[in-house]
């Protein structure tokens, strides 16, 4: 399928870039997926490291259900078919951060087969992306490089920490796609609870597979750039990646099938290996494990457990909340962001709930780097700024004002918002008599302004702005709208 | 006091349990056996003070009417097994003086049922073998010799050190495991009673391993009897180990009942093999005889596939070590050679030196079959020998019970005689390859001697879990036949 707007422009007309992508989503357990080992970030280095994690002689793999269970709900999240019997075979290759000589993974029979996930466009529009499968392995550990002046070190903390890999169809055609892609998956996996999405800790990791073609052409030979580790870097790599392949092609020349790396620093990627120089991984099924059989009403029992997903918490959200498929979008990419902004709307209006988590809560972390969980303000402060708006204690515009002084650091932070609204004065003036006199004074120094609205009443409303100026943003903008209008005896400023 | 070292487990156990001498004086009495039997090079680590200890606690315990059901009897144990505190090398260098910290499953039950640890057993290298020849520390002696001759025999492989000090009364009995016969080969040329169980019916956990779909540990005795009470010992479920079989244990013991009366014996035509010798042909048919003069019924049965079961064996096993052998890099534990070049060339070196030539054949040959473009032509095709194998088993236990077969196509054989012709060496396996890659019970039992007054046996093999009516039936074949010979001494 060809989308006209994501066409890159070349030399020689227009190309489509083609990307798949393999995300590896480590899940979230206590122990590792074939020992009893924790899998706790930060530890001392090798702290962490049972005797099958170090391939000792004779030790066996045996598979932690927390894992099957994380995978198996994984796989209901993205909507795809769960295999009730699947084989964990061994990848070969020697690497002094792979204990074992090999990995313990899964070929031929995957646990979860395919399935599929929609992503959101910055355009409003959506999109299926297939899943072609999502399988359990082991991760390898780690090798340090800048610890000695002749040698290297190895941490096998991670060594047989359980990894999800999830591959992606060819089905995208932008960098934006892909990175549309991988938040959407993020904020799935976050919801599920499978894996916390962490991609500066490496949980979550992704390999890019990128070619091009002209419209309609058959796929081109791709190249897969690994590891890319956040969601910023996929979108270069991706960019960088698609021209370098065209100018290739457009010099006369062909892609080569290669494993590539991205290099943050210069936003490039460079070779890492060829075809030739591949691994032959001589896959066989694991003799030390028996293969994975688990009963579908076992999965069933997982499925009806499963908790409300971001599409489906975002279909209701515009149809419970009334809300716009952007505000909805919004709320949902988080688990924790919409939960925040249910208990803020919980018997208040809704419109005013989101505007107030979107427009001020999100706009206020953001500005500041915090994350919801550190937020200087809770939910039900945000609800009683809400309620002061809603009984026209406060404007809109003054809530704003009390909403920064909650959140920043100063004598307010974290104070009630009443408490706040009468410390400082700030309480709505509705009595009709003090606006009255203000309108008064307005329309008595603008005589001119006052001829020009009679003709144009759309002017009138340089009057309310004034009188709100004035009046210290307190009054009640209906109440000086009103009053301005019967001042000047306009029937309807529209 | 007669010789101890003469005892048969079974005697032994119950000496012990009537006080007539003390788990010390029998662990005594066979450390100064080993200790006079080391021409044989059986034993490869010595650890009598541990016997000691372990006999006085034995003793103890039998004088406070705890005993285990192996208590104070005095074991080797092959050097495939961890075992805690004690050097465990797979008889290969690649694994210097690596000592577990850990014990191994089966070893750990056999300690738990008060048995006496004498000292590791020689092996092939990694189990690699069937002559104990491919040892780091060197060939094995089989206690055997023909008449007249001082020519040195191989005891067997992979565990010959196993059999050979269980022929030479060093132990009681040895744990042993079986790939593709490790443990009925060298029984049979030693004339001792061998036993793989099931697949799954022992633990693996702790054992080294070589190809982990086949390998089953077992016990090397002398006596039908013997070998009964000690798998019950080894046998177990252990949730270390994901491919054992959660089913209860069963007496053994309680099997050897000697009525065999309507067991029907399969023989399976195919392992009727040309160039056999027909002192074994002849053995056969006797062992036919003893049978069906106690009852059972001889049927003819059809195991189609066996003549595709050593190259199918040759395949599968040496895949699965190719993969099992790469831990071996000499960084976290073992032997590491240390070079002035980078960590690839201090791998090479480690590998170059620590393996040796069988076990380095038998990765290059693992690799080959699983690499892309010869993997569907080999490791594939081999699997699908190795499901109508077991197919071949399935349909012929529905005809029989037991089948009955010759151990080895040969006797023992001199040291070094095959030592140059990898093939004729993995003939050996010819007979009891099958039961590994059907992951069947099957056992070894002497039951004559050949011309030159060698011991021949005969192997019965099982369904699935028929470890009893195996023992039960070669208790009536050992009944009939009446082995008695002894090797000579010569050693001592």
């Amino acid at each position: 399928m060809t989308e006209k707007n994501n066409l890159i422009a070349g030399a020689t007309g227009d190309w489509e870039v083609v990307l798949g992508l393999e995300v590896h989503a480590q899940v979230t357990s206590k122990s590792k997926l074939f020992s009893g080992a924790s899998t706790e970030f930060g530890a001392e280095p090798n702290s962490q490291v049972s005797l099958v994690d170090a391939a000792m002689p004779g030790m066996l793999p045996v598979i932690n259900w927390m894992c099957v269970e994380q995978a198996v709900r994984t796989g209901l999240g993205l909507k795809a078919q769960v295999n009730c019997y699947s084989v964990f075979d061994r990848k070969n290759y020697f690497y002094p951060d792979l204990p074992q000589g090999y990995q313990i993974s899964q070929f031929k029979d995957p646990i979860i087969g395919a399935g599929k996930i929609e992503i959101d466009l910055d355009d409003g529009e959506t999109k299926i992306i297939g899943i072609e499968r999502l399988h359990l392995e082991q991760d390898a550990g780690k090798s340090l490089h800048d610890q000695h002046p002749s040698m290297s070190f190895v941490d096998l903390n991670r060594s047989g920490i359980a990894l999800m890999e999830i591959v992606s169809d060819p089905d995208m055609r932008s960098s934006a796609e892909a990175q549309a892609y991988v938040k959407k998956l993020r904020a799935i996996l976050r919801y599920l609870g499978t894996c916390d999405g962490n991609m500066e800790q490496g949980s979550l990791r992704a390999d890019v597979n990128v070619s091009v073609r002209k419209p309609g052409d058959p796929l081109g030979t791709r190249c897969e750039i690994k590891n890319v580790n956040s969601i910023r870097f996929i979108g270069q790599a991706i960019e960088y990646e698609a021209r370098r392949q065209i100018a290739v092609i457009e010099d006369g020349g062909t892609i080569q099938q290669q494993t590539r790396l991205f290099d943050p620093k210069s936003g490039e990627t460079r070779s890492m290996r060829s075809k030739e120089e591949a691994h032959d991984y001589r896959y066989f099924p694991d003799p030390d494990l028996v293969p994975l059989t688990f009963e579908q009403s076992w999965v069933d029992e997982l499925a009806k457990n499963l908790p409300e997903l971001p599409d489906d918490k975002k279909s209701r959200f515009m149809s419970a909340y009334n809300l716009s498929n952007y505000d909805a979008g919004v709320l949902v990419s988080e688990a924790e962001s919409a939960d925040f902004f249910e208990l803020v709307a919980r018997g208040r209006d809704a419109k005013m709930a989101a505007n107030m988590v979107i427009g001020s809560v999100f706009a206020g972390l953001n500005k500041s780097g915090l994350s919801l969980a550190q937020s200087p303000v809770t939910a039900d402060q945000v609800g009683a700024l809400v309620d002061l708006i809603a009984d026209q204690t406060i404007s809109t515009r003054i809530a704003k004002d009390v909403f920064d002084l909650m959140f920043d650091e100063g004598p307010d932070q974290g104070k009630d918002p009443a408490v706040i609204v009468e410390e400082k004065g700030l309480r709505q003036v509705t009595d009709t008599g003090e606006i009255e006199a203000i309108v008064d004074a307005v329309i008595s120094e603008n005589p001119d302004k006052v001829e020009q609205a009679k003709a144009k009443p759309k002017l009138a409303g340089w009057f309310v702005g004034q009188v709100m100026q004035k009046s210290g943003g307190k009054a009640n903008p209906q109440a000086v709208n009103a009053m301005v209008l019967a001042k000047l005896g306009i029937e309807d400023a529209e | 006091m007669s010789d101890l070292t003469q005892l048969s487990l079974a005697d032994a156990r119950q000496a012990l349990r009537d006080k007539e001498f003390t788990a010390v004086e029998l662990t005594q009495a066979h450390i100064a056996h080993m200790e006079a039997s080391r021409e044989l090079n059986a034993v490869v680590l010595e650890t009598p003070e541990r016997a000691l200890e372990m006999a006085k606690a034995s003793d103890k315990r039998l004088q406070s009417g705890s005993a285990g059901a192996l208590e104070g009897l005095p074991i080797g144990v092959k050097d495939l097994f961890c075992t805690r505190g004690f050097r465990t090398t797979a008889c290969s260098n690649i694994l210097g003086d690596f000592t577990p910290p850990y014990e191994s499953t089966v070893t750990q039950q056999l300690w738990d049922a008060g048995a006496v640890m004498l000292g590791k057993l020689n092996n092939d290298e990694f189990a690699m073998g069937s002559s104990n020849e491919t040892s780091r520390f060197g060939a094995t002696l089989n206690p055997w010799r023909a008449k007249g001759s001082d020519e040195n025999l191989v005891p067997g492989g992979s565990s010959g050190g196993s059999s050979s000090a269980v022929a030479a009364n060093i132990g009681v009995a040895a744990t042993a495991t079986d790939t593709g016969g490790s443990i009925r080969q060298p029984a049979a040329f030693t004339g001792t009673v061998g036993v793989k169980p099931t697949y799954g019916r022992c633990s693996r956990w702790g054992i080294v391993a070589f190809a982990s779909s086949l390998d089953q540990a077992g016990p090397i005795t002398r006596t039908v009897r013997d070998a009964a009470i000690m798998t019950g010992a080894m046998a177990g479920h252990d949730a270390k180990d994901t491919t054992s079989v959660n089913q209860p244990v069963p007496d053994y013991e309680a099997a050897l009942t000697g009525d065999i009366r309507g067991l029907r014996i399969g023989i399976p035509k195919e392992y009727r093999v040309e160039g056999m010798p027909s002192e074994i042909e002849t053995l056969w048919q006797q062992g036919m005889d003893w049978l069906r003069q106690a009852g059972a019924e001889i049927v003819d049965v059809s195991l189609p596939h066996t003549k595709y079961a050593l190259p199918a064996y040759y395949i599968i096993a040496p895949a699965e070590a190719s993969s099992n052998l790469a831990r071996y890099d000499g960084v976290r534990y073992g032997a590491r050679v240390a070079t002035d070049g980078d960590i690839t060339s201090m791998y090479e070196a480690t590998r170059a030196a620590g393996f040796g030539d069988e076990v380095k054949r038998r990765v290059m040959i693992g690799t080959y079959v699983l690499s892309a473009g010869y993997y569907d032509a080999y490791y594939m095709k081999a699997l699908k020998v190795r499901r109508l194998i077991a197919n071949d088993f399935a349909s012929a236990f529905e005809k029989c019970d037991v089948l009955l077969t010759p151990t080895t196509p040969s006797a023992a054989f001199p040291i070094g005689s095959n030592q140059d012709d990898p093939l004729t060496m993995y003939l050996n396996d010819v007979f009891t390859v099958t039961a590994n890659l059907a992951g069947l019970p099957a056992m070894s039992l002497p039951a004559g001697l050949d011309a030159k007054g060698l011991p021949l046996s005969l192997q019965l093999i099982g369904p699935a879990f028929g470890e009893k009516t195996l023992l039960k039936t070669a208790h009536v074949v050992e009944t009939a036949a009446q082995f008695t010979a002894q090797p000579n001494n010569w050693w001592k």
